[in-house]
């Protein structure tokens, strides 16, 4: 009995993913479990593994293309086992195929030519979803030269992004309405129980513009790539990014508030600490967690996420941290971080942001957060406004510590400081609720004797 | 407009039909010495004489054959049952002769009868006592169903109820006897069987209903205005033929529907409406029907286990909210 291997949705938001690497070869063994290769999904590294025994007859998905979730991309089956209808046309056509199947970048680049002169562009994501199809495409360009070796049915057609496997849910009447509309429902968030697109996501993906590639929107016709600049396909996660911080800036109507922190009792507390010996050594940074922690525990109005027609507060507070990796950013997120020590934060946020920078993060892993928190103090950065990850509706930018001239008691002395800036989503959180929960940061700062209260 | 009780309203209307029309008799167990055990028939006695307001013997499955009998030889029999539970007895001639009458003679006779009583619970009447039958008899071709939930539909829907050649089923309710309304004092006043009614007009969800439980949809409605949510309440008023028109156009209009009703769930009249908004209103909805019902057991003596089995409006606004996603 073959078994099809198929893209399967390895991050709750993946929709189409990259293979990155086959771990087996055609004709290899494989065992139920057993990986198969590594895909790259918009946010990590994933493992692919074979749902099924015998051996992998077909590779249909070269590396490092791309294929949108609930596409065929092997074949697992007895050695002697006649696979061609699951197949299909693709082993046959693929045969006498003039050229090899081109690379991602290739297609890009082919992608954006046609773009140029071609009545009925193609976007550059559209071009890699066909790459990622050869078979198809070929069958679809060359119809002539392949009827020869075509079997007399042809089998139906493999399902593209849209009708694939990894079920998007939505109500008849979000369907509807986005048909309407002419939205991509799989570009929509669902905010209905297991994910449901409901008619509320709809509306509000209408409102905010549309956000999936459309076709002859995004054909400003580019300078021809060259020696002077380089083209790079966009990765999965940048991708992502894209799509969720314009989400972000768009329709959130954002405030930012600023204040600047005394820092010498935690530089002082800090080296206690770390007089005691390397286990009590903790960072800056683990104290601002703990302490940006214990403050959402009491201001539970800025731990909370916009629904679109609800406010969601949370009593536990999940603590997003964004890390910089190579490739763009991610936010792992320290769960009940309110009700952890500071060892245990800054223990997790040190493996958090190793395993982020490895790519090994699991989907759990970053999501779930209630509030974020986003660091660039390291870079020397003075102050800074991060963009809110929605549903959350607050993030807190910190900045760099420095020396400073402050006036205390009516002389100018030196001390510490630190400048923090909250992004607000006034729909939910006021001017004088921020404030109030950044007064509430800086007792616990500059006192942080409160953070073992 | 006069202010009546319910019980009043069918008084009205079985008073003026009677003088309307000499082949309308009245008959059931106390509907004349007694004056009825509701007294729903007061005064129809010493008015019409003993000809044409019957006392019956405690025998269901007589009296209804003989209002049969009656229908059949030209008269327009109202054959009254003092609860629906009671009815259970007399229905081998409900369904398998006044509902087949026409049908198995040809077209020879019409059942030009009204069976009507109260249905569903009351308070405390246990297990036997306190059941709703509409998904029974609304089962059978050939019978007319109607549920008057306010006064002023309990008069038109009776009227006509009365006038129509077909044999009709009239459930009233027990604990609608004494609640108040406005009715017009119009010897005219027919509502159309097979028309629904939309009884409050809002935009967020529907609450699809009929009988007793208008009144708990009208709560409900009221309740759920405070906190800004406005429903539609669509009163059947007929259960068979039932107005599905009715229904489609508020559900494509709220995108959301509860459909209430005073019996058990499982092939209960709103499984038939389910039925009925899936099948029309497939692209139109935002969310899955959600039912509101008795609890599947026989109802309960114990007053607290009698509250926890009967629908309320509590359980209604929290199916409201279900479907428009709140909570």
């Amino acid at each position: 009995m073959a078994t099809k291997v198929v893209m399967e949705a390895l991050s709750p938001t993946m929709e189409e993913g990259r293979l990155v690497k086959w771990l087996k070869n055609e004709g290899d063994q494989v065992k139920n479990g057993e990986t198969l290769a590594e895909v790259e999904t918009d946010k990590a590294i994933m493992e692919l593994v074979a749902r099924g025994e015998g051996v992998l007859r077909k590779r249909l998905l070269p590396e490092d293309s791309a294929a949108p979730v609930g596409q065929l991309i092997a074949v697992i089956a007895g050695p002697d086992e006649n696979i061609d209808a699951l197949v299909g046309g693709a082993a046959g056509a693929a045969a006498p195929a003039p050229s090899p199947t081109p690379a991602p970048a290739d297609v890009v680049a082919k992608g954006n030519e046609t773009a140029g002169a071609s009545p009925v562009p193609r976007t550059a994501a559209q071009s890699q979803g066909e790459a990622s199809t050869p078979p198809q495409e070929k069958v679809a360009d060359a119809p002539a030269a392949s009827s020869a070796s075509q079997p007399p049915a042809q089998p139906a057609p493999a399902p593209q992004a849209g009708s694939n496997g990894g079920r998007t849910r939505s109500s008849p009447l979000a369907r509807r309405l986005a048909s309407e509309s002419g939205l991509d429902l799989q570009a929509v968030q669902g905010s209905g129980p297991g994910g449901r697109i409901i008619k509320r996501d709809v509306e509000a993906a209408v409102a905010s513009g549309p956000r999936s590639p459309v076709t002859g929107a995004a054909v400003a016709v580019p300078a021809a790539a060259g020696a002077d600049s380089r083209d790079v396909p966009l990765t999965q996660i940048r991708k992502t990014i894209a799509r969720r911080l314009s989400e972000s800036i768009g329709p959130i109507p954002t405030f930012y508030l600023t204040a600047e922190l005394d820092m010498e009792r935690v530089a002082e507390m800090r080296t206690a600490m770390s007089a005691m010996g390397d286990e009590f050594k903790v960072s800056f940074n683990d104290i601002v967690l703990k302490a940006v922690a214990t403050a959402l525990s009491q201001h539970p109005e800025v731990n909370a996420h916009w629904l679109g027609d609800k406010i969601r507060y949370f009593n536990r507070v999940h603590l997003g941290m964004a890390v910089a990796i190579e490739e763009g950013l991610i936010t792992p997120v320290i769960f009940d971080a309110d009700h952890k020590r500071m060892s245990e934060i800054s223990r997790e946020s040190r493996e958090l942001a190793k395993r982020a920078r490895d790519r090994k993060l699991k989907p759990e892993e970053y999501t779930g957060s209630t509030f974020s928190v986003s660091n660039l103090g390291m870079f020397g950065i003075d102050q800074f406004t991060a963009i809110i990850n929605p549903p959350e509706v607050g993030i807190l930018a910190i900045g760099a510590l420095e020396d400073k001239p402050v006036v205390l008691d009516g002389e100018v002395v030196h001390r510490k400081r630190m400048r923090v800036t909250m992004s607000c989503d006034h729909r939910v959180v006021d001017g004088a609720l921020g404030a109030r929960f950044l007064q509430t940061l800086r007792r616990l700062i500059e006192n942080p004797l409160m953070l073992v209260y | 407009m006069p202010v009546i009780t319910y019980r009043d309203a069918l008084n009205q209307a079985l008073r003026e039909e009677m003088q309307r029309d000499d082949r309308v008799f009245l008959m059931g167990e106390e509907v004349a010495v007694y004056q009825g055990a509701y007294k729903v028939s007061k005064g129809l006695l010493q008015e019409f004489g003993e000809m044409r307001v019957v006392d019956t013997p405690i025998t269901e499955l007589g009296f209804a054959g003989v209002g049969v009998g009656a229908a059949m030889v030209g008269l327009r029999p109202i054959i009254e049952f003092m609860t629906w539970n009671f009815a259970l007895l007399a229905l081998d001639q409900v369904v398998n002769s006044a509902a087949k009458m026409l049908y198995m003679s040809g077209g020879q006779y019409n059942m030009p009868m009204v069976f009507r009583g109260p249905n569903g619970a009351a308070l405390q009447l246990s297990a036997q006592h306190s059941q709703a039958w509409e998904s029974w008899l609304a089962y059978i071709p050939g019978l007319k169903v109607v549920a008057p939930g306010t006064p002023y539909d309990a008069k038109g829907l009776l009227k006509s109820a009365i006038r129509d050649d077909n044999p009709v089923i009239v459930l009233e309710g027990e604990m609608l006897y004494n609640t108040k309304g406005e009715v017009p004092d119009d010897r005219e006043v027919l509502i159309p069987i097979g028309k629904a009614e939309l009884k409050r007009e809002g935009e967020h969800a529907s609450i699809i209903t009929h009988g007793k439980m208008v009144l708990t949809a009208m709560q409900v409605a009221d309740q759920l205005a405070k906190q800004g949510i406005t429903i539609d309440v669509v009163d059947l008023r007929t259960i068979r033929p039932m107005d599905i028109e009715a229904i489609t156009t508020s559900v494509r209009k709220t995108n959301r529907a509860v459909v209430l009703e005073e019996g058990w769930e499982v092939c209960g009249v709103g499984a038939q409406v389910v039925d009925y908004i899936q099948r029309e209103c497939f692209d139109d909805l935002d969310a899955p029907v959600v039912r509101v019902h008795q609890a599947d057991v026989p109802m309960p003596y114990a007053k607290n286990l009698e509250r926890a089995a009967k629908p309320d409006a509590a359980k209604a606004i929290a199916a409201v909210k279900k479907v428009m996603y709140l909570e």
